[in-house]
Order: C-alpha cells, then structure tokens, then sequence
C-alpha cells in the first residue's frame, strides 16, 4: 500500500511539477499551531517564503504528541509536489519512514528544533543545542551561588514522562554546567547528587509549573534553585513560590528566551533564560529548500556538530564571570512570541 | 350462580395479607448495599479518608500537615468547580466534554477585554461569565431542542471553544506581572490567608461554597429533583409535568457558567492568562464524577462525592509524588480507582431492581 501510495505521489508530482514551474512549494510542519514557539516559526517561515516568491504550506498536529497528523501531512505535501518539508517531529523515530518516503520522491526534508532519530534520518537539522542552552543556565545558577553550590536544593522541573530528547538534553546539560555528576546521559532523573530535591513534571505550561513546584516544595521547603524545561513553566513555579513567600530568596532559570519570558527576566522573576531562534531556524530552512529546488544544494551542518547550530545565548540582567550572557533590553529586541 | 363463574372467589385463595414495605432480612452485605444505595458519597469518603490515613502513616508529618493537605485542595481547587459543573450535566445523563474549553475561553475573554480593549476589569469578569453561559445555553440548546446527544454536541464545541480561544488569544499570554499591576481583580481567586499552618485560597473556598450550595439546591429545591428526575427517566418526569427541556438547557447554562467562574479561578492558581493551559480538565473532571460514585447514566449519585472524588485524585498525586514514585504510578492507580468506582456503582444500583 505505502509502495503504491509513494508510485502515485511520484507519478502526480511528475504533473504537477510540470504544471506549476514557477512557484516552489515548501511545506512547514509543526507539532502544534497553539505553542507561541512554532506560531513564530510559521510567521518567520511566511515572511522568507514570501521574499523569496515561494509557496509555504503549513500543517500541525492537534496536540504534541499527534503522530497520525504529522504523517499525513508529509504524504499530502508528497502529493503536493512540494520541493521540500520543514519537520518538528513529534515522534522522532516513527516518523523516519514517511520521511524515508518523501526522500525517495526527491522531497527535502529538514527538521527543525527537534532532531530525528536517527538523525541523518532527515537531510539536514537546523536547530538549537539544547544540551548547551542548559549548560549555560546552569553555569550561571553555580556562578551566580559561589561556594553556596555545594549546599545548593535543586528542584527539576521537566517536561513529560516520555522524556522527549529536547527534554533531557536541556535537564543534562543544566545538571553538567551546575556541576553535578551525571547518571545515563540520555534519561533524566536517575542522578544520585543529594542536593538534587527531586523531578516533576509540567507539561511545559504555567499550570504543570506550578503543581510541580508544589510538590517538590512539600517534599523539601528549603529548595533554593530551580531549573525549568521553559519559561510558562518558570512563571507557575514562580507563583507557587510566591504563595509561600519564598519569591526573592530563589533561583529560577529557563530555557527559550520568549517575550514574555524575557520580560519575567526584567523583573527578577527568572533569574536567567537561554534564548533560542525559530524564526531563524524556520527562515534558514525556507533558504535551504530555495537553494535545493534551484541546483539541488543540501545545506551543510555546522562544524564539529551534526546539525547547522541556529544559536542560543544567555539572558540575564546579574552577569557572572566566565559565562559569556546578553540583559534582558537586549534579549527583548531578539525574543518571539 | 354456578361456582365457576363467581370469578370474585378466587380471591379468596391467595393471600390475605395485606401488601407490606417492611424491609427483608438483608444480611450483613446486603444492608451495607442498601446503605450505599442512599448514600452515595459515602464510598468516596471511606476511600478519601483511608487513602489519606495510608499516606499519612507512610510519609508522616511530611503529609499530615496542614500545609500538605491544604495544599491538596488548592490543587484540586480547579479540578473541583469545573467537577461541579461536570456533576450537574452528567446527573441529567448527559456529559460535557466542553468544560475545559469553555473555561480557558472564559479566562482569555476576562483577561483580553482588560488588556486588548482597556475595559474596566470588572465588565470583562461579567463579558467572560456571559461567555460561558452563553456557549452553555448554546450546548443546552442542541441537546434539548434539536435533541443531539450530549456527547456529540460537547465534543463539537469543546473543539469550537477550544479553537475560537487560541484564534482569538492569538495564543499570547498575559503575564503575572501585568495583571497584578493592572486588573488584580482578575487574580481574585488566588488570594491567599492562612490559619495556623494551614494555607486557603479564595477559589478553595468558594469550590467548598459552591459544591455545598449545589448540594442543597439539588436535594430541597423543586429544580434540583428535576434534575435527578430528568436524569432518571426523562418521559417519566415529562408525564409528571416536569419541564424538561427547560431544565436541560438550564443545566447546561449553569454549567457554563460555573465553567466560567473556573476560569477566573484558573487566572488566580496560575497568576497569568494563559490559552494554553486547562486542556485536559474534562477529563480530569469526568474522572472526578466517576470515583465520586455519580453514576453515568444519570440520576444517581451526590455531588459531594465529585469533591470527595477530586480530593482523592489530589491525595493519591502528592502522596506518590512524596514518596518517589514515578508519575505513572498515579495515572495507573486512578484509571484502577475509575473502573473500580464504577464496578461498585453497578453492583450498588442491583438494590434498587
């Protein structure tokens, strides 16, 4: 079925691309169209489409997570005669075969924020090191601490259950750039460092923030630094720190450098956030597919990864020594969303 | 006239008893059936005080202190008003997968007409309870008038609501800090005052008034039989001169509108306004319902039992999470907990047949 499926979608682009020569067809697909974050990387995709007199197409599961979506998305792009696909995969690895697929139909697929599993499953990945955007923030919690590190409290707020690769990169290199002994670099949670409180899960939204932070709390009050997978998530541990009236004696640091998490940077309700770009991401990879539909140039990784790095930089208003940042009125003129 | 005829004396050979409602001998399981069956929120309560009394002596004072257990009902706060709403739709055998939806909606109404068009905070309140209201009266309308079922008609606008929220909110948040300056009206719920080591919440308070209040007016008032009656069997209660469709579509505006009031409450737990937050509070309320023993198919159960429902989600949550478990843990316990609440429901409702 899914050989005549790829013989037709082959055969039908052969029309289309016969019939409709003069304007490329990218698809941009996404895990959700509700997350500020991929709104933005639409919005960044549009606008380079547009420049660049492309046609982007975009589709989204219904709810990260939403596989089902993702793959039909991919055959209706293949159908589409599109030149190329922009991925946030939400099932890294089972989606390797419908992306095998528009490969084989000639279709450039790229992910972008989320690496596939493998990742030279796709052409290219364009995306954040996320193992790095944590170690930054946690460079900057054990700085910012001086010789109080060693007694720190630590309370993990991760993202879900499923430990998603985004989710323990961003955990790991938090825990590496702090100074705490890792356990199996790939899985959060089994570390052994007594000043690490515990792990719960948020959701990545204000609500799962909060409850986490709750919990943790009631397990050891004195918690004094708090990483959180993203900056919703830091604003609900923020509220539930501030019903206890712990607010200003800790340290809450995050990741993705959105407007409004920036602003809660401003006003000391995180202490520091590692920014990252997906409208760069997204505009980079609407170049990539320009470049491919014109002389079929794949785009190349960035050196010593096996990814094109799109950047992530540190926001904070209290630098510390030795970890390079930006302050918040300059982070406010970089954010999205 | 010859004795075959006189049909009246057959009369005489059955019993001459006259017709008794004096209980049988049940036996010891059979009266604490029969027991249950007038008292529905009596299994959850056992259940909520047992598991209670087991974190309790697992984990200490850790668990059994006024913060953790006020805790409990700050996280279930939430869970429990929108739960409310829940109970009434599901007492008239229907269901509301909308809740949620209409809930976020409510919220980003309240918090977008303060902030997007510079109302004063209190017109944007009442906008966002119209709001809820309104979509309710728009399920009631479906269900009563154009007789769609429940089920069909919520899972249409769960989505509706859903997406007017995230088309409208352009799935922008409003930040704490903005509304604590601006409107802290909105943040209302969230006040905070404490007795002893005990922590309440304005919206704790205003679940257990709510929930109480409900429980009155569904036991003492004529509206409130209608509703189990409704539930019950809705051509009886239409031959008892009940208004039926009157009364569905009141449910379901009421409903929304404390669907609403959830969603203001939801402003003050998480402090911001936030579109995407809320999304599984169907579920999480249907599966509060469910243990609290309300049955499904309609007229049956307290909504006591919901809070008590709730509670036990809430306590098995923070107990495993005290003790370490992996969050798994919970999900496997309570989807346990449902079947078994509805077992029990069932084996419960033999009395009455």
């Amino acid at each position: 079925m899914k050989k005549l499926l790829a013989t037709t979608a082959v055969v039908v682009m052969g029309f289309a691309g016969a019939a409709s020569a003069q304007a490329v067809t990218a698809c941009l697909i996404t895990k959700t169209d509700t997350n500020p974050f991929f709104v933005k990387m639409k919005e960044g995709a549009e606008a380079k489409a547009a420049e660049l007199g492309m046609t982007l197409k975009s589709f989204a599961g219904k709810v990260d997570g939403d596989h089902e979506t993702q793959v039909a998305a991919i055959e209706t792009c293949i159908l589409d005669g599109a030149k190329g696909i922009l991925l946030t995969a939400s099932d890294t690895s089972s989606i390797t075969t419908a992306v095998k697929q528009a490969r084989d139909a000639g279709v450039l697929v790229i992910a972008l924020d989320t690496p596939l599993d493998p990742i030279d499953a796709a052409d290219a990945t364009f995306a954040t090191d996320n193992f790095l955007a944590g170690e930054l923030i946690g460079k900057w919690a054990a700085g910012k601490l001086g010789a109080e590190a060693a007694n720190a409290k630590i309370a993990m707020l991760d993202l879900a259950v499923s430990q998603p690769s985004v989710d323990v990169l961003r955990d790991q290199g938090f825990l590496q750039g702090f100074g705490i002994e890792l356990g199996d670099p790939n899985k959060w949670g089994d570390e052994t460092d007594p000043r690490i409180v515990g792990n719960d899960i948020t959701s990545g939204n204000e609500e799962g923030g909060r409850k986490a932070m709750e919990n943790l709390l009631a397990k050891d009050p004195s918690i004094n630094v708090v990483y959180t997978i993203n900056e919703p998530a830091a604003a609900g541990a923020y509220e539930a720190l501030k019903s206890i009236g712990r607010e200003k004696d800790v340290l809450i640091v995050s990741v993705d450098g959105g407007c409004p998490g920036v602003a809660n940077v401003k006003d000391g309700v995180i202490g520091a956030t590692s920014q990252q770009y997906p409208l760069l991401m997204a505009s980079k990879g609407v170049e990539a597919i320009a470049a491919w539909a014109k002389d079929g140039t794949k785009p190349a990784n960035t050196e010593g990864k096996d990814f094109f790095d799109t950047g992530v930089t540190l926001i904070t208003d209290t630098p510390v020594d030795g970890v390079e940042s930006i302050d918040s009125a300059k982070g406010t003129e970089l954010c999205w969303g | 006239m010859p004795e075959a005829e006189n049909f009246e004396s057959v009369s005489k050979r059955g019993s001459q008893e006259v017709a008794r409602f004096e209980q049988p001998n049940r036996g010891a399981i059979g009266t604490l059936q029969h027991w249950l069956h007038i008292n529905p929120a009596l299994v959850p309560l056992i259940v909520l005080v047992l598991s209670i009394l087991v974190f309790g002596a697992l984990l200490g004072s850790k668990f059994f202190s006024p913060f953790a257990l006020t805790l409990i009902l700050q996280q279930t706060a939430i869970v429990g008003i929108v739960g409310a709403a829940q109970s009434l739709v599901i007492l008239t055998a229907g269901i509301d997968l909308s809740v949620g939806a209409i809930m976020v909606l409510s919220s980003v109404v309240m918090g977008q007409f303060t902030f997007r068009y510079g109302l004063p905070v209190e017109l944007s309140i009442l906008c966002g309870l119209a709001i809820g209201t309104a979509v309710g009266f728009v399920n009631g309308w479906l269900v009563a008038i154009m007789r769609l079922p429940p089920f069909i008609v919520t899972l249409g606008m769960w989505q509706i609501a859903l997406a007017s929220n995230f088309l409208y909110s352009a799935n922008e948040t409003i930040r704490s800090q903005e509304i604590a300056d601006q409107a802290p009206l909105l943040q209302l719920f969230g006040a905070t005052f404490k007795v002893g080591g005990a922590v309440f919440t304005v919206g704790v308070v205003f679940m257990v008034l709510l929930v109480i209040l409900l429980a009155y007016i569904l036991k003492h008032t004529a509206w409130g039989r209608h509703v189990y009656a409704v539930g019950d069997d809705p051509d009886a209660a239409e031959l008892s001169g009940v208004n039926v469709k009157g009364t569905l579509i009141s449910v379901y505006m009421i409903s929304g509108l404390i669907c609403a009031f959830a969603g203001w409450a939801l402003i003050g737990r998480i402090g911001s306004v936030s579109p995407t937050s809320g999304q599984l509070a169907n579920i999480e309320s249907i599966t509060a319902v469910v243990i609290g023993g309300i049955s499904l198919f309609g007229g049956r159960g307290s909504i006591l039992g919901m809070l008590f429902g709730s509670l036990i989600v809430g306590v098995f949550t923070l107990g495993l999470r005290l003790l370490g478990a992996d969050a798994q843990w919970t999900y496997l316990l309570i989807g346990a907990l449902i079947i078994a609440a509805v077992a029990v429901d069932q084996w419960i409702r033999k009395v009455s047949v």
